[in-house]
């Protein structure tokens, strides 16, 4: 369990084709659209990007959580991109705070990578990196402000209700 | 979907987090980070702040778990208490619900 500090790992089965799941994850405003957030432009590899938040529209409750980081523009930029098997992307994690210049800290590595499945397509994404975000960088982005920490806290109350 | 363990450790970071959010709070915890145990002589030598307002700081950090006063000799020496500053890195878990509610979204539009 020692690495798990530097790495979060996901892995879901889509009941969708896997043409399908590409689209979602490798066409920007696509990705947009459920993860939250407006891209400037197209996904391509090693050219970096602007993502805004956005609260998504299809879920009220998902929406006020996001609220707080709402109009937050983050750097991304795409790393590689294997057709219709894996995206992947760097980005600073915790990077909401407007008055502060991110560049030089280090980035989280985000890899979508899909497999055909007879009921349709697993999906698994991995964030690492972790273990060089200096931890007072994580516990300021966490208190950063009241409702940031509002909505963290509701976060947190949902994820204890769900653990139970 | 992450363990009840897991759960009980987001808690209890909770008031990490709450002693962290100040500015002053998370740079003596930076420098005991980076120094390691320093007087308070030497902690207060860094600030812009009384003797007095940083041992207030020290006391908030202290009572959340973050750091330890010792004495040595006449002087108060103040250490990380590292083990509660691990429980504090477990906020990874929220950033893996963050996730799991994001792909839960995308399932919703891939399978429409």
């Amino acid at each position: 369990m020692g690495t798990d500090s530097d790495r979060i790992e996901k892995k879901i089965l889509l009941r969708a084709p896997l043409e399908r799941v590409w689209r979602a994850v490798s066409d920007s405003q696509e990705f947009g659209s459920w993860f939250g957030v407006e891209f400037n432009g197209a996904f391509a590899p090693g050219i970096p990007m602007k993502g805004k938040i956005v609260p998504t529209k299809a879920d009220p409750e998902i929406a006020k959580t996001q609220e707080a980081y709402a109009g937050a523009v983050f750097d991304i930029t795409v790393d590689r991109i294997e057709p219709e098997r894996l995206i992947s992307f760097r980005w600073h994690p915790f990077a909401v705070d407007p008055s502060v210049d991110y560049s030089t800290e280090p980035t989280t590595l985000i890899v979508f990578e899909l497999e055909k499945n007879a009921n349709g397509t697993w999906l698994t994404i991995t964030e690492s990196g972790f273990d060089h975000i200096p931890l007072a960088r994580r516990a300021k982005a966490f208190t950063m402000n009241e409702q940031g920490w509002t909505a963290q806290a509701r976060l947190i109350e949902k994820y204890l209700a769900h653990a139970v | 979907m992450p363990s009840s363990g897991a759960a009980r450790s987001s808690k209890a970071s909770a008031p990490v987090f709450a002693a962290l959010g100040d500015e002053t709070r998370l740079q003596l915890v930076s420098r005991l980070c980076e120094e390691g145990p320093l007087s308070i002589a030497k902690l207060t030598a860094g600030f812009d702040v009384s003797r007095q307002a940083i041992t207030k700081h020290l006391h908030v950090l202290a009572d959340a778990g973050l750091v330890r006063g010792t004495r040595d000799g006449r002087e108060n020496v103040w250490a990380l208490e590292p083990r509660r500053l691990e429980a504090a890195r477990r906020h990874l878990d929220l950033i893996s619900t963050q996730w799991d509610e994001a792909l839960g979204r995308l399932k919703s539009l891939v399978e429409r």
